[in-house]
C-alpha cells in the first residue's frame, strides 16, 4: 500500500527516497542473510560440510531429492495436522468470538482475561500435563491428539483476532436479520459470518502457521515415527552428527514454504485482517 | 445464572429436553411447543433465559477447550509437582505422594541457579536487543521512500519461519569449524581462531540469545510500527516549528505517543520469551555443560530426558510463578504510573 503511495511523493523527495530504498535494501540482506544460506546451502552438489561456497554457482537438487525421499511422509503429517488444527480452531473460536463481540454477557471479561493468563502458561507444562492424560486416553503419536494440542497456540489467538473484527459489525445489522425471523444460529452464519471473511482467512492461516511450526508438542507427544511432524524430522536430523548439510537444509526450506507462501500471496489478507481490526 | 435455572426448572417439567431447540428456534417443531409448554413463566421471562442460553451456547465450546487444555494442566501439573513419577509410572500407574520433595530436589540442584540466571539473562537480553533494533527499524521504515512496504514484509520472514527451521539454519552458520560467520571472520581478518559459537561454555548463551533477538524483531518492528504510524503527524510538525532536533522529537513527541505500545510489547515479550523452547533445544539442547539451560529447557529435560515427571512439573510452576509475579510487578508498576 504504501509503494503506491510512495509514487505521489514529491520528486525533490525521491532522491532521498532513494537513498533510504538503498539503506533499506542492505537491512534486507544482513537481516535476511540466514534465510539466502539455507536456500544457497539446499542447492549445492556437495553436502559435505568443508567450505560452502557462498554462491549456489552449480545448482543441485540433490539435498532436494534426499530430502523428499526421507521426510515426505513427515511433511505430509504437518500438513493433515495444521489443515486439522485451522479446522478445530475456528470452529471452536469462530462462535466464541461472535458472543464476545456481540452479545453482553458478564461471563465476556472472565473468559478474555482467560485468554491473556493462557498466554503466561509455558508449553512445556501443557506438554507435560497433557503426556499423562494422552497417555490414558490413547491419544499419544495420534494426528488427532497433535491437532487438539497444536491449537492451544491458535484457539486464543483467532478467538481475539476474529473477535476485534466483529466487534466492528454494527449490532443493527444483526438485530435486522433476526427481526426477520432467523436465529442466533442463522444469523450468525448467513450474516456474520460472510461479513468477517477476511477475518476468518486471517485467523486461518496464522492457526496454520502455529501448527505448522509445532515442535514442543511434536517433540513430547510422538514418541514413534509413524507420527512425525517435519519440525521433528528436522530436529532428529540435527541431533545427529551431520555430514549432509544440503539434505537438512533442503528440509528446512520445504519446512518454510507456508510462511514464504503466505507472506507472497496473502499478505492482503493479513493487512485486511489486522486494519479491519485497528480501524474504528 | 439465575435465568439459567429458571430455564433449566420449566425445562425439567416438560416432556424433551429443550436446550438445543432454543439455539435452532426454526428448525424442528419443537420450538413452537416449547413456549405451549411453558406456562409457569411470563412469556418475556422464558424468552430471556432462552436467549442466554443461546448465547451461552456459542461460548460452550471455547469454554471446554480452554478449561480443558489450561486449566487441566495447570491443576494436573500442580498435582504431579507432589508425586514421584519414574520410567515405569506410565505402565504401573504408581506415583507415590512425596509432598514437597520434588521442589526441594529440583530447587537445590546445581543446575537450578544457573538455569535461574540463564533465564533471566536469556529474557533481558533477548527483549533488550529485539526491541532496541526493533524500535530503530521502526523510526527508519517511517520514512517515506520506494519500495518500503515490500522491504518491511520481507523483514517479517525470520518471524514466520518455524523456529526449529531457524535453530538448524543458525546452528549450521555459527559451525565452529566451516560455519559461515567463522569462515566470514576469518575472510575479514577480524579472528582466525575460530570461536565455538555454540560449543563453548562462554559464549553457548550470547549465541541463543543473539539468534533469539534476529527471530524477535519482526515482531517489535512491526507492533512499534503501528504504534508509530497512530502519532499525528501535525505534532512533529509543531515540534519541527519549534526548532526540535531529530533526537529532541523522538525524545519528546515519539517516545510518550508511544508508551502504552511499548509496554504492550515488552509484557508480551516477556510472556513469549521466557517460555522460549524450540530455539535453544536446536541450537545447543541447553548444553554444553548447561551453559545455556534455562528453566525452559530443564524443565523439559526433567520429565522428557529423564522421565522424572514430578520434577519436571515442580520447575514447570515456579516458571509459572516467575510469570505471574512478573505479570503483577508490572501491573501494579503501571497502575502507579498511571495514579501519577
Amino acid at each position: 500500500m504504501s509503494v503506491t503511495a510512495d509514487l505521489s511523493v514529491h520528486r525533490r523527495h525521491t532522491r532521498r527516497g532513494w537513498g533510504s530504498t538503498a539503506l533499506g535494501i542492505v537491512i534486507l540482506i544482513v537481516l535476511l542473510f540466514p534465510v539466502y544460506w539455507m536456500i544457497n546451502v539446499s542447492l549445492q552438489p556437495s553436502g559435505s560440510a568443508v567450505g560452502t561456497p557462498w554462491l549456489p554457482i552449480h545448482l543441485s537438487f540433490r539435498g532436494y531429492s534426499t530430502a523428499l525421499s526421507q521426510q515426505s511422509r513427515n511433511l505430509a503429517t504437518s500438513l493433515v495436522v495444521a489443515l486439522g488444527a485451522v479446522v478445530f480452531s475456528l470452529l471452536i473460536a469462530t462462535p466464541a468470538a461472535y458472543a464476545l463481540a456481540q452479545f453482553k454477557v458478564r461471563f465476556a471479561s472472565v473468559f478474555l482475561f482467560a485468554i491473556l493468563i493462557s498466554q503466561m502458561i509455558p508449553g512445556i507444562v501443557i506438554a507435560n500435563a497433557l503426556y499423562a492424560a494422552y497417555n490414558d486416553v490413547g491419544l499419544l503419536n495420534s494426528i488427532p491428539g497433535l491437532i487438539l494440542a497444536d491449537s492451544t497456540a491458535g484457539i486464543p489467538f483467532a478467538i481475539l483476532i476474529i473477535r476485534a473484527f466483529m466487534t466492528s459489525i454494527p449490532q443493527s445489522v444483526v438485530e435486522a436479520g433476526r427481526v426477520d425471523g432467523a436465529g442466533h444460529v442463522r444469523a450468525f452464519v448467513s450474516i456474520v459470518l460472510p461479513m468477517s471473511r477476511n477475518a476468518l482467512i486471517t485467523a486461518a492461516l496464522f492457526t496454520f502457521l502455529f501448527a505448522w511450526a509445532d515442535f514442543l508438542f511434536a517433540l513430547t507427544l510422538t514418541t514413534t515415527e509413524n507420527v512425525r511432524p517435519v519440525t521433528l524430522g528436522l530436529y532428529t536430523y540435527i541431533g545427529t552428527y551431520i555430514n549432509d548439510w544440503s539434505s537438512v537444509m533442503a528440509t528446512a526450506v520445504l519446512a518454510s514454504i507456508p510462511a514464504i507462501v503466505l507472506l507472497v500471496v496473502a499478505q492482503k489478507f493479513v493487512a485486511a485482517g489486522t486494519t479491519s481490526g485497528a480501524v474504528k | 445464572m439465575a435465568e439459567y435455572h429458571s430455564l433449566s426448572d420449566t425445562a425439567s417439567s416438560g416432556p424433551a429436553p429443550r436446550g438445543t431447540g432454543t439455539v435452532h428456534p426454526a428448525a424442528g417443531p419443537e420450538a413452537p411447543s416449547a413456549d405451549e409448554n411453558l406456562p409457569r413463566l411470563r412469556p418475556w421471562e422464558s424468552h430471556r433465559a432462552r436467549e442466554r442460553l443461546a448465547q451461552l451456547m456459542f461460548l460452550l465450546p471455547a469454554t471446554v477447550y480452554m478449561v480443558a487444555f489450561f486449566g487441566y494442566p495447570i491443576v494436573k501439573n500442580f498435582v504431579m509437582a507432589f508425586q514421584k513419577y519414574t520410567t515405569s509410572t506410565f505402565y504401573t500407574g504408581e506415583a507415590p505422594w512425596i509432598g514437597l520433595g520434588n521442589y526441594r530436589a529440583v530447587v537445590t540442584s546445581s543446575v537450578f541457579s544457573k538455569a535461574l540466571v540463564n533465564t533471566v539473562l536469556f529474557t533481558v537480553g533477548s527483549i533488550a536487543g529485539q526491541f532496541v533494533i526493533g524500535l530503530a527499524l521502526a523510526v527508519f521504515f517511517r520514512r517515506r521512500f520506494p519500495l518500503n512496504g515490500v522491504l518491511r514484509s520481507l523483514l517479517l520472514l525470520p518471524w514466520l519461519i518455524p523456529l526449529i527451521v531457524s535453530g538448524a539454519v543458525w546452528r549450521w552458520i555459527l559451525d565452529k569449524d566451516n560455519g559461515a560467520l567463522n569462515r566470514f571472520l576469518a575472510a575479514i581478518h577480524v579472528t582466525t581462531e575460530h570461536p565455538g559459537w555454540l560449543t563453548s561454555t562462554s559464549l553457548a548463551l550470547i549465541s541463543v540469545i543473539m539468534v533469539n533477538i534476529w527471530i524477535g524483531i519482526p515482531f517489535n518492528l512491526t507492533i512499534l510500527y503501528g504504534g508509530l504510524q497512530e502519532i499525528p503527524e501535525d505534532l512533529y510538525e509543531a515540534a519541527a516549528l519549534d526548532g526540535a532536533s531529530g533526537w529532541q522529537r523522538f525524545r519528546y513527541v515519539t517516545w510518550p505517543m508511544l508508551r502504552p505500545v511499548v509496554s504492550v510489547v515488552l509484557v508480551l515479550g516477556v510472556v513469549y520469551t521466557i517460555k522460549v523452547l524450540d530455539v535453544i533445544l536446536g541450537l545447543t539442547n541447553g548444553g554444553p555443560a548447561n551453559a545455556s539451560q534455562t528453566i525452559a529447557t530443564q524443565s523439559y529435560h526433567l520429565s522428557f530426558v529423564q522421565f522424572d515427571f514430578g520434577q519436571g512439573a515442580a520447575l514447570g510452576n515456579i516458571l509459572i510463578a516467575i510469570s505471574l509475579l512478573f505479570a503483577v510487578i508490572y501491573l501494579r508498576a503501571n497502575r502507579r504510573a498511571v495514579d501519577e
